[in-house]
Formats: structure tokens, C-alpha cells, sequence
């Protein structure tokens, strides 16, 4: 559990928020002209990334209001909240060496190469 | 080339007592890896391990490695409620399942490894008209599919489980329930052991605290990885990563329609044996089972977003707990003692991926999510038979990646029940 700062009603439990999936997936502006590889490409196929995700977020059990995330999926740190239709943030100090750069606190899964920065 | 391990029995454990126990053997080996394997493994878990253990004795290789970035088995195989059942609606589920139960019966005799298989019944509890609906038409798909399960109305729940509440006043009422008598619990760790050891006794290698960083490709053609032990050569490698098959698989391209999220489970304080059977209900979310050891083994519901973190929320563990409780009002002053979360790999249709790629020779066991470990056996003997040959078995043909492009989903979602 961590806590989500809903950019119009500030800090809540994440319990109050669904989350939208990766951000950033066009809708295909040409549909019947699209292949099923790109279909399946579009409704199906996912980054999931283990590291830092842009993601979509809705206050679902407050404002009910859509806004995009940028978090750590390797340890559930927020580093970034940005609005709807905004370009992803460059996001600098990124240290973190996925596949697993974990840090020792905080997460079970814990790499046994992992070196402290 | 190596000592064979000794077979247990009776008399050995006699022979150690004397010993006061003292004196029993490491049951693998832990070799440092080769430069060159006929076939790889990345990912030590049940499934990873069962696909060398059926590639050397099915398929006759030898020069087999298993990869493992931290111990064998500590993954979801040794953090999962060890549901066992096959009692799954589609025809493609149905035999996938099916046919590891089966190899589960025999399992212990085979590896001389004491699994703790124990068929104890699964009963999937039904609590609104939708789901007496939804188990009915299960219950004949299964029959129609060779299947055991019957169909159990409230009286038969509650003489089948004396303690469960069958009042017609909770919130959501028992009306019915599915029971598989063949399907039930095993220990999970034993499992992982049990095949290790097999694998292991016929040359494979099981190389641990070794992660897989990169894999090489030339021309189409998989070639070796990269570890943090140095590179290994060999141009078959079989992907087993569970929550991790994302991560790998970006480090060649592949595209997966996977997502990776924390689902928790708990164990209680120990207590004398009082739940005989597994019970799992879909509409209220929850899952409980009592291991040998006496604790109530409860699974909760995944997070709903992306984490490798190992841990979820606590409001999920709440829901569920709220949920055994109204069914089991006898638990509520019962101490939780342990809880926990694994990553698991959740696919969209929620049936495996179980295939060949792009990649000549790189092939991905993954998608079970979050009720792969009733498959293990059944997954390893698939996948081996894939990568030996090149080609899928009859029984995992269904659950290959093109199926995102040609709509031939399994859909088993809502459909299995609870799907673990
Ligand atoms: C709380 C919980 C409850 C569950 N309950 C049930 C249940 O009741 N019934 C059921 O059938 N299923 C259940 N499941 C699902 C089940 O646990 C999994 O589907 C199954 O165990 C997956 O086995 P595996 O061998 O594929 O994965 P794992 O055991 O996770 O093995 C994957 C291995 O790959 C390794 N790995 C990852 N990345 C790398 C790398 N880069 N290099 C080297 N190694 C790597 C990992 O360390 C790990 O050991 C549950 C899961 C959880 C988390
Ligand atoms: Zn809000």
C-alpha cells in the first residue's frame, strides 16, 4: 500500500484510487485498415515494466478525476504525477539497474547482485 | 560422474535417527556452470524445474542447466496456497489441467519424495443465482470432460463441511458449491525439492544465485545468456520466469501480454485439525485450506496494479478476511502469524502462454498468474516435449502467443472460479 497524490484532492490512500494500466497507448486512428497483429498489439501487448512505468490513475472513490504516474514498479515509489495528455517526464537519476535493482528495504525481492549506490 | 542420492525409505530414516539426524547428504549438486548447455532453464521454480526434470527423462538430454537468480522454489512456487484442481470450464483447460493432476497422484512414488499430496476435495462455494449458474454450467463441462465434480446443495456443504456458516441470513447465503474430490493441497516446497533432487540425479545442472541479464541472439537464432556468473552457451533456453517473464523477455523484444502484480496470502496460528477440505468462493473472494502443520493457509485477491515488490495492500488482506470470517465465524478470534506477496504473471484471457516466439530456440513457459502451481508437473512435461522438439505438445498447442492475434482466447476468467 502506498499513498497517491491526487493532483485536485492531495494525499490519499492508494486503496481509493483504480489503476488505468500503462499510459500512453494510442487508440489506432485507422481501425479497419489495422492488421490483427496491431490489434492485439493495441489491446493486448504491455511493456510491464519493472523500473519506472508511466501509468494511468483515477480517483475512482473520490473526485473521480483521470491523471498519469510516474512510479517504480521495483518499489512502488511515486517520482511523478503529470496530466492527462502531458508527454511522459524525463525523469533524471535513474539509477536503478532493472532487472533486479531493488533496494534492500522494502521489497522481498531482493537480487543477490544488487550493490548499494 | 556424480553420486546417486540415496533413496529414501523406512530404513534410512531409521539409519539417521541413529545418527540423531545429523548425518543426511545435500540432494543436489551445486556446480558451477558450464560454458556450453544442450538446453537452458531461466527460473528455478516448479516449473522450471519439472521442464529439466522432463527433458532429461523424457527427452534423453543431459547436458541440461537450470538458472536460478536467488534459491530454487522462492518464487511463487514457495509462496502460493497450493491449491490443486482441474476442475476448469474450456476444453483446453480442462485437459491442460487435467493431465498434471494426474501426474501429481503418482508424484511422490515417482521422485521418492514425500510431496504431501493429500486429495482432499476442492469446493467451489456458489452464493448468488449467477454463481449457482456459473458452477452448474462448470460442473457439466467437466463431466462432459471426463472430469470429477458434483454439484452440492446447501445441506450436502454444510455435511461435507460441518463448520462453515449455511445460514440463510449472512450477507451472501451458501446455495450451493462444485466439489472435485481428486483436487486438494501438496507442500509446495517439496515439490520444488523433490524435482531438483530428480533433476539433478540425472546430470542436470542446478546453478542458483545466478541472474539472467541478457540473452543472445545472431540471426534469429538464440545463442547463450548473460549471467552474473558470465556468459552460457547453448541455442535452446526456455523462459520459466513467472512475474519476472516481462523483464526477460524486453531484453530481447518479445512482446508479452502479461502484467505483473503482488497477490498476498496468510497462514495462522497453528491449531488442531478442524478444516478438512479446501473451500474457495469467487463472489466474496476467498480462499482457505488447513496445512498438516494445523495453520489456516488463506489466499487474498491480487493488487491491482503493476508491482515487483513482493508486497500488496492491506486493505486487500482485510477484504478477505472479512470474507473467511462471514463463511467461518468460528475463525474470528484465530492470530494471523505470517503473510506475505508474490508476483505474479497475469495474462489477459488468464490461461498460460506456454510457446515457441520469433526467436529460433527461445521459448517462454509463462501466464499462469495466479494459479499455475496446480499445473507444475503438467507445465515441465508440456514445455520439455516443446523444446525438445521444436514443436508444442497436443496439450499446449492452444496456449501459444499468436493467440492474441487470432482471437482463439481460452477465456477462463470468472469462468474457474477463483483462479488459483
Ligand atoms: C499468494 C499466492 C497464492 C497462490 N495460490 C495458488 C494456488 O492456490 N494454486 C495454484 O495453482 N497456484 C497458486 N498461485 C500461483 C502459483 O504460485 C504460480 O503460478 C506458480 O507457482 C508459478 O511457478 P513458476 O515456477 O512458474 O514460478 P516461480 O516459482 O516464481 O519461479 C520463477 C523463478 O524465476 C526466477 N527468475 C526471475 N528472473 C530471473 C532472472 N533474470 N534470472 C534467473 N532467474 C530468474 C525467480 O527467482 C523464480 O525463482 C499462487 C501465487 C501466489 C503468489
Ligand atoms: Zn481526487
Amino acid at each position: 500500500m502506498f499513498l497517491i497524490n491526487c493532483p485536485y484532492c492531495g494525499e490519499r490512500e492508494q486503496a481509493e484510487f483504480s489503476c488505468g494500466g500503462e499510459a500512453h497507448i494510442v487508440r489506432p486512428k485507422n481501425p479497419p485498415e489495422l492488421t490483427d497483429d496491431q490489434w492485439s498489439e493495441y489491446l493486448f501487448m504491455r511493456k510491464n515494466i519493472k523500473g519506472i512505468q508511466f501509468e494511468r490513475w483515477n480517483h475512482s472513490n473520490g473526485c473521480r478525476r483521470w491523471f498519469n504516474v510516474a512510479r517504480n514498479t521495483a518499489t512502488d515509489e511515486i517520482l511523478k504525477i503529470y496530466n492527462m495528455g502531458e508527454k511522459p517526464p524525463n525523469i533524471s537519476g535513474d539509477a536503478l539497474d532493472t532487472p533486479s535493482g531493488e533496494p534492500e528495504i522494502g521489497s522481498g525481492n531482493i537480487s543477490t547482485t544488487y550493490t548499494k549506490k | 560422474m556424480h553420486k546417486k542420492p540415496i533413496k529414501y525409505s523406512v530404513f534410512s530414516l531409521f539409519k539417521n535417527a541413529l545418527s540423531y539426524h545429523e548425518n543426511w547428504q545435500p540432494v543436489w549438486r551445486s556446480p558451477a556452470p558450464k560454458t556450453e548447455y544442450d538446453a537452458i532453464i531461466i527460473g528455478g521454480g516448479g516449473h522450471g524445474l519439472t521442464t529439466a526434470y522432463y527433458l532429461a527423462k523424457n527427452h534423453g538430454l543431459t547436458k541440461i542447466a537450470v538458472v536460478e537468480k536467488g534459491w530454487i522454489g522462492l518464487g511463487n512456487t514457495g509462496r502460493n496456497t497450493t491449491i490443486i484442481r482441474s476442475n476448469y470450464l474450456w476444453d483446453q483447460s480442462a485437459r491442460l489441467y487435467d493431465h498434471a493432476l494426474k501426474l501429481w497422484e503418482g508424484m511422490s512414488q515417482e521422485l521418492n519424495f514425500n510431496v504431501m499430496f493429500s486429495q482432499r476435495g476442492v469446493m467451489n462455494v456458489a452464493h448468488n443465482l449467477h454463481d449457482v449458474r456459473e458452477l452448474k454450467r462448470r460442473w457439466h463441462a467437466n463431466r462432459l470432460n471426463d472430469i470429477d465434480c458434483e454439484w452440492l446443495n446447501t445441506k450436502q456443504v454444510k455435511e461435507f463441511c460441518p463448520i462453515i456458516n449455511t445460514s440463510p441470513n449472512i450477507r451472501y447465503p451458501v446455495l450451493g458449491a462444485t466439489l472435485q474430490r481428486r483436487a486438494g493441497t501438496a507442500r509446495h516446497d517439496a515439490v520444488a525439492w523433490g524435482y531438483a533432487r530428480g533433476a539433478d540425479a540425472m546430470g542436470v545442472d542446478i546453478i542458483q544465485n545466478c541472474e539472467v541479464t541478457g540473452i543472445n541472439v545472431q540471426n534469429g537464432n538464440v545463442t547463450g545468456i548473460e549471467t552474473t556468473k558470465g556468459r552460457i552457451n547453448s541455442n535452446r533456453i526456455g523462459v520459466v520466469a513467472a512475474g519476472h517473464s516481462s523483464v526477460i523477455a524486453n531484453m530481447v523484444g518479445i512482446r508479452l501480454p502479461i502484467e505483473s502484480r503482488p497477490l498476498q496470502a496468510l497462514v495462522s496460528e497453528p491449531v488442531k485439525p478442524i478444516l478438512d477440505t479446501v473451500v474457495m468462493s469467487n463472489t466474496i473472494h476467498a480462499y482457505v485450506s488447513q496445512s498438516d502443520k494445523g495453520e489456516l493457509v488463506i489466499g487474498a485477491g491480487t493488487d491491482g496494479y503493476t508491482s515487483y515488490t513482493q508486497r500488496g495492500g492491506f486493505n486487500i488482506v482485510e477484504d478477505t478476511i472479512m470474507a473467511v470470517v462471514e463463511l467461518f465465524p468460528l475463525f474470528s478470534r484465530m492470530k494471523m502469524l505470517r503473510h506475505w506477496g508474490g508476483i505474479v504473471d497475469i495474462c489477459p484471457d488468464a490461461s498460460p502462454i506456454i510457446s515457441k516466439t520469433h526467436i529460433k530456440g527461445l521459448y517462454f513457459n509463462c501466464g499462469w498468474g495466479t494459479g499455475g502451481f496446480k499445473a507444475t508437473p503438467g507445465s515441465g512435461w508440456v514445455f520439455a516435449h516443446t523444446i525438445a522438439n521444436d514443436q508444442p505438445h497436443i496439450l499446449n498447442a492452444p496456449f501459444n502467443i499468436n493467440r492474441f492475434s487470432s482471437g482463439e482466447l481460452v477465456d477462463e476468467h470468472g469462468a474457474a472460479a477463483v483462479a488459483h
